[in-house]
């Protein structure tokens, strides 16, 4: 069998990933006030598409039922 | 008294605790400021507050040496008094170890009961003996250390790098981390069977429990232990996790107990002038018994069995003192059979220190009786009785202008109401007021001076019945003295307090200082609470008789002039420029005299019909649950409060309810058993419908049994069959509820009220007059009994309705004795049900309160917890107060035409 591999941006229970640039990290950092963010590992099958690396922080955009649509950020950290 | 005691006690042992480790802590620059500070030359310029902050809290373990240097007395006989009843020296109640008599002094602090808070004592173990609470430790020390030379099972250099890592993992993440990772550490170590070090065979030991350690089938005595665990060098003992300044692991292996104080365990003189000990007390005697036996017979050369077997009945003893509930060991009794309850049940579970003393607080100025109903009684008044009323009292502060008027309360006593309990001087003193004394403390009495005077009307109390589960389970109401002995509350704000009256009881508070209770009035009233913070909508609204009552007139009545004013007045109106000049009045003219007249609302009633207020009219449509009941529902009332306000709202919804009582108690209201009966044909016409159905379901049975029944996919053809067959019933007995709906008239009371949604829906009138319908159990029709059969009146395999729960009769005809039965199974089932769920739903409901507590909306709309780590980037997702809105939603539309 040939490898494919499963593209699971296509998934529709995956929401959309996106990584920060660095203007938007500081005001985010900003806006928050924030020393920390929520984390995620560097092993999180969706870094792979999105090619971040460790310290860059991801936007996510979920569907949400109260919302519509409400934005997450969390960071990339190396597993432990 | 007792109790309070002992909390200090165990609080000063922390704090002794931590004092000795402080001076190690302190770095020589600290102690260098510390010395520069002392050695000014004026006191005066260095006077200042001396605020401290807490920066952490270190645990650690009691070395003997500790455990001697902390104490009073060597304990050393079980005996505690002579014969004149005094404590005997070096006995367990020796009064070095504090005071628990009134008059006595302390021999070490000299002072009397309740200031000294006594001191520990200890004793001298004849052998060691294994702390209970450690054993885990002491394995894990055995197995990862070697036998011969006692470094740990590490290489050297990995012994540093580990340690390293601790550090470093401890200042980055955290405690827990460390721990886990210091788990992880250890495990591979204790299958090593060969010492890096020494390079010794390692033998393998193994736990007995609860308290035996063995090694190559022999037991290893504590002495052995001991000495092992005293050869772990420092720095190794840190790869075990513990820290070598206050935790040596030897330390883990008792040679000396710590004799807690007195005071810990004080003793309770009986009515017949007999001392009983408290358990603990009991416990220790054992100890220091069994101990003084042992030394006896180790001095006198005793055989080693009978040495060995008191060595293990004092590791019980002291087992059983620290912890009464080993799995593996029985429990130590009284002589009675009753258990004792020593130092870990003390603390541990619902009735000990920590969730009954420290998490569990008691109030002074409450009150707890039975509630019950008064509809007259305003929504946010609260009936108090009068006996609660002349116990539970409110402080007012004397002034010149008040004086008269307090004097009063002193003049009228203690037993007349409304009278004053105490009075409070301004240095503090309490003085009760009594005939006698009154007289007096009418002199007495000058500004600065407190009269603790009984309730009155209009004082302001907090009400609460639990579970306490959202924040309408406290809510703040004036009060209103009543004859008798219940609590009374208007039966609207049941539904905030799930409360009804089969024996429930509530609380009541009375806030005792100016500032409790302006917050009170502010942030708790009946009336702030309206709107729930759950949905967005009413919690509280008309029930029952005032939904059928206001339905009623908006529905069906006209009245004459007179009927109206007088209705009206009963409400509370008296003025009638609202009221169309005419002869005759419609209902839904008088209710609209109940309405602020700028109000505008569109809606639509239970039944799907528009209604519609323009400028304060009720121009078309009805009064019913949608409209203004509670509970979620209610919309008018919604839209009420948004208007006007919550002190308007609650009036309105006041005078609503008083109009919808008293149309029913001038038209009357009953509900009769010939409303259930139906005209011949619709008898006919269900009849038809249950035959057909009856029919379909015994063509769909031999459909199954002949083969041609075509299963859905996924499923088998069993449950196919019982699919289709389930939904052929389920489709007639809906089929009878819109015949009913279709031909019932609408005049009888039991479709008004289940029209209006006051009680009860159009399902119960089918069950009552037309079909009660298939049995359920457990999402199927009722299978169990027999084997392949229910009953055993039927054939074995009989799958067809009246064989399975289809209950065809209605409840005004009658049950045959199967459909009793199956509809018995059902009742039954639905009853174990709501008795087993309640508890389950409970506690997951405290567990998930537990879990959030201490969430917080911040001021830039994120959602953070106690250490102030993101949990929600906007509240709720959308950042929305879900109590500003209507049902979680905005309604644009409205908000354009307020505008």
């Amino acid at each position: 069998m040939t490898e494919k591999k499963f593209e699971i941006t296509q998934h529709r229970l995956v929401p959309k990933h996106s990584v920060l640039s660095e203007k938007e990290v500081t005001t985010l950092l900003k806006n928050y006030s924030l020393k920390d963010l929520p984390k995620m590992h560097l092993t999180d099958p969706i870094i792979e598409t999105l090619k971040a690396k460790e310290g860059d922080i991801i936007r996510i955009e979920r569907n949400s039922l109260t919302a519509g649509k409400s934005v997450f950020y969390r960071r990339v950290i190396a597993n432990a | 008294m007792a109790k309070k005691e002992e909390i200090t006690e165990e609080v000063k042992e922390k704090t002794e605790e931590l004092k000795e480790k402080e001076d190690e802590v302190l770095t020589p620059e600290e102690k260098n400021i510390l010395k520069e500070a002392l050695s000014r030359e004026t006191i005066e310029s260095t006077q200042q507050y001396i605020t401290k902050k807490v920066k952490g809290v270190v645990f650690g373990v009691l070395s003997p040496k500790m455990i001697k240097k902390m104490s009073t007395a060597k304990i050393v006989t079980p005996e505690l008094y002579d014969k004149e009843g005094y404590p005997v020296d070096g006995g367990l109640m020796d009064i070095r170890l504090g005071v628990i008599d009134p008059g006595l002094k302390c021999k070490t602090c000299g002072s009397k009961l309740k200031e000294c808070i006594g001191h520990f004592g200890y004793i001298e173990l004849a052998r060691p003996v294994f702390h209970i609470k450690f054993v885990r430790h002491i394995y894990d020390g055995l197995r990862c250390t070697c036998r011969e030379c006692g470094r740990i099972l590490m290489a050297e250099d990995k012994i540093k790098k580990t340690i390293k890592e601790y550090k470093r993992i401890k200042e980055k993440e955290g405690l827990e981390a460390l721990r886990r990772l210091t788990r992880s550490t250890i495990s591979p170590l204790k299958s090593v069977s060969k010492c890096p070090h020494c390079k010794a065979k390692q033998e393998k030991i193994f736990l007995v429990k609860p308290l035996m350690f063995k090694e190559d089938e022999k037991k290893l005595t504590s002495i052995q232990v001991r000495a092992r665990l005293e050869r772990i060098p420092d720095e190794d003992s840190e790869v075990l996790g513990l820290n070598p300044k206050v935790v040596r692991p030897e330390w883990t292996v008792l040679t000396v107990l710590p004799i807690p104080p007195v005071t810990v365990r004080p003793s309770i003189t009986l009515e017949s002038g007999e001392r009983s000990e408290d358990d603990l007390t009991h416990k220790l005697g054992d100890i220091v018994r069994i101990n003084q036996r042992l030394f006896e017979n180790i001095n006198a050369g005793a055989p080693e069995t009978i040495i060995e077997d008191l060595w293990d009945l004092l590791q019980y003893h002291v087992t059983t003192f620290f912890d009464n509930n080993i799995p593996q060991l029985p429990p130590a009794r009284h002589r009675g059979g009753q258990p004792l309850k020593t130092i870990t049940e003390r603390i541990s579970s619902k009735e000990g220190r920590i969730r009954h003393n420290l998490a569990g607080k008691r109030t002074n100025f409450c009150a707890r009786t039975v509630i019950s109903p008064d509809p007259m009684l305003g929504i946010n008044y609260v009936g108090v009785p009068f006996i609660v009323a002349m116990k539970v009292t409110v402080p007012e502060v004397v002034n010149e202008w008040n004086m008269n008027y307090l004097k009063k309360f002193v003049q009228t006593g203690p037993k007349e109401y409304p009278g004053a309990n105490y009075i409070v001087r301004p240095d503090g003193k309490k003085k009760k007021v009594t005939e006698e004394t009154k007289e007096a403390m009418l002199e007495e009495l000058q500004p600065g001076y407190k009269v603790e005077r009984h309730l009155m009307d209009g004082d302001i109390t907090i009400f609460n019945r639990q579970p306490s589960l959202h924040r309408m389970s406290m809510m703040c109401h004036k009060v209103k003295v009543l004859p008798y002995k219940t609590l009374r509350l208007n039966p609207v704000v049941c539904a905030p307090y799930n409360a009804d009256f089969d024996g429930d009881e509530m609380n009541l508070h009375v806030p005792q200082t100016e500032e409790s209770r302006a917050e009170a009035e502010i942030l708790m009233q009946v009336q702030t609470q309206i709107v729930s913070p759950g949905y967005g909508l009413s919690v509280i609204g008309c029930l029952q008789d005032a939904i059928s009552g206001n339905f009623i007139l908006t529905r069906d009545l006209t009245l004459e002039r007179e009927k109206a004013v007088e209705l009206l007045c009963a409400v509370g109106i008296t003025d009638f420029k609202k009221l169309p000049n005419k002869k005759t009045i419609t209902g839904k003219e008088i209710f609209s005299m109940l309405l602020p007249d700028d109000l505008d609302f569109q809606g639509a009633s239970k039944a799907g019909e528009p209604v519609l207020i323009e400028k304060g009219i009720l121009k078309e449509g009805v009064m019913d649950q949608k409209t203004i009941g509670g509970e979620g529902e209610g919309l008018l009332l919604r839209s009420l409060h948004k208007q006007y306000g919550p002190d308007a709202t609650i009036e309105i919804l006041q005078r609503i309810l008083r109009l919808g009582i008293e149309v029913l108690l001038q038209r009357g209201f009953t509900v009769s058993y010939s409303e259930t009966e139906l005209p011949p044909e619709t008898v006919e016409e269900i009849n038809k419908t249950l035959n057909v159905a009856e029919e379909d379901v015994q063509k769909v049975i031999q459909s199954f049994h002949d083969g041609s029944l075509e299963t859905f996919p996924g499923r088998t053809l069993k449950e196919t069959l019982e699919m289709k067959i389930v939904e052929v019933l389920n489709k007639a007995r809906n089929l009878c509820g819109s015949i009913i709906k279709k031909t019932i008239n609408k005049k009888t009371h039991i479709s008004m009220m289940a029209e209006s949604g006051a009680r009860g829906n159009i399902l119960n009138v089918v069950q009552m007059s037309a079909c009660v319908g298939q049995q359920v159990l457990s999402g199927r029709r009722i299978e169990k009994g027999f084997s392949k059969r229910t009953l055993a009146c039927f054939k074995q395999g009989d799958l067809s309705p009246e064989a399975r729960g289809f209950v065809r009769s209605s409840f005004k005809k009658g049950l045959n004795p199967r459909e009793f039965f199956f509809h018995s199974i059902t009742g039954r089932d639905g009853l174990m049900d709501t008795a087993l769920r309640t508890p389950k739903s409970g506690y997951l409901y405290r567990r998930l309160a537990n879990a959030m507590q201490d969430l917080k909306v911040e001021y830039d709309g994120s959602v953070r917890d106690a250490a102030n780590r993101i949990i929600q980037f906007s509240y709720g997702e959308d950042g929305l107060d879900v109590s500003k809105t209507e049902s979680g939603k905005i309604n644009i539309k409205k908000i354009i035409q307020m505008a």
